[in-house]
């Protein structure tokens, strides 16, 4: 039998790990169901790893038409797969949850600090006209505001 | 979204970004709410928010957090996220807006 020059459960098994990495903030992170908790990406990565073992194997198998070019490439292609989940788990588990405690935040029951802010237009817009201004469909003032702090385009 | 200004929500974002950059970012994104620009980061920093050093460039940025504040000012509902990836999801602020007047 013929063996194929190209180790294709390893190139796969490499290319579904990029796509495990990259398809977290691109796709995945939309779906509460799959941002949360990145099980989805984590079950993508899990089949790059059988793809890459598959491949290993293969890639060290006795019949390689050039042996040396073939354990070489898998040695890469494995290191490279495995760096790509590292760097995954370090994004998703440790970079984003290294956030600033914050003990003095208002708390429920507190009245929100009063701000003023510009708009879009530059226009100031404060806490209390935010609550006191009339929705221009409905005619009636919130019955909250909700305010969303994020960490911009920076 | 549109499901909390249904109910009277008024969603509002917080950031320090300009108002150009939110100007362009409400343009391409079509939002309808409004985006307040807190460039210094003063109102963070009353919030105590502030995430110093983490913006691109090093500047400093909010943590991700939301409040809910009824139509007296006073806050009813706080969500801090532990990662930055994970927001609250509009179904927990609904479940807790049914509970203002």
């Amino acid at each position: 039998m013929k063996i194929p020059r190209l180790n294709w459960p390893l190139w796969a098994g490499f290319l579904l790990s990029l796509f495990a990495f990259i398809s977290y903030p691109f796709v995945f992170v939309w779906f509460p169901v799959t941002r949360d908790f990145p099980w989805a990406n984590l079950l993508l990565f899990a089949v790059a790893a059988s793809l890459v073992l598959l491949g290993i194997r293969r890639a060290f198998a006795h019949d390689r038409p050039n042996p040396k070019r073939s354990k070489g490439g898998g040695v890469i292609l494995t290191t490279l797969s495995v760096a790509v989940f590292g760097f995954f788990v370090f994004m998703v588990f440790v970079l984003a949850r290294q956030l600033p405690a914050s003990t003095g935040h208002p708390q429920v029951g507190q009245k929100a600090p009063d701000f003023s802010l510009s708009d879009t237009n530059g226009k100031p817009v404060s806490l209390a006209s935010l609550i006191a201004t009339r929705d221009e469909k409905t005619q009636t003032t919130p019955k909250g505001v909700l305010l969303i702090f994020y960490r911009g385009y920076w | 979204m549109a499901k909390l200004e249904e109910v009277g929500i008024r969603p509002v974002a917080i950031s320090v970004d300009s108002p150009e950059e939110l100007r362009t970012l409400v343009q391409q994104a079509g939002y309808t709410f409004p985006f307040l620009s807190d460039p210094k980061a003063e109102t963070i920093r009353r919030y105590d928010l502030l995430h110093a050093g983490a913006g691109i460039d090093g500047h400093d940025v909010a943590r991700p957090a939301e409040f809910l504040v009824d139509s007296s000012g006073t806050v009813r509902w706080v969500n801090l996220t532990e990662s930055y990836w994970v927001r609250a999801r509009p179904e927990q602020v609904l479940e807790v807006a049914k509970t203002l007047e």
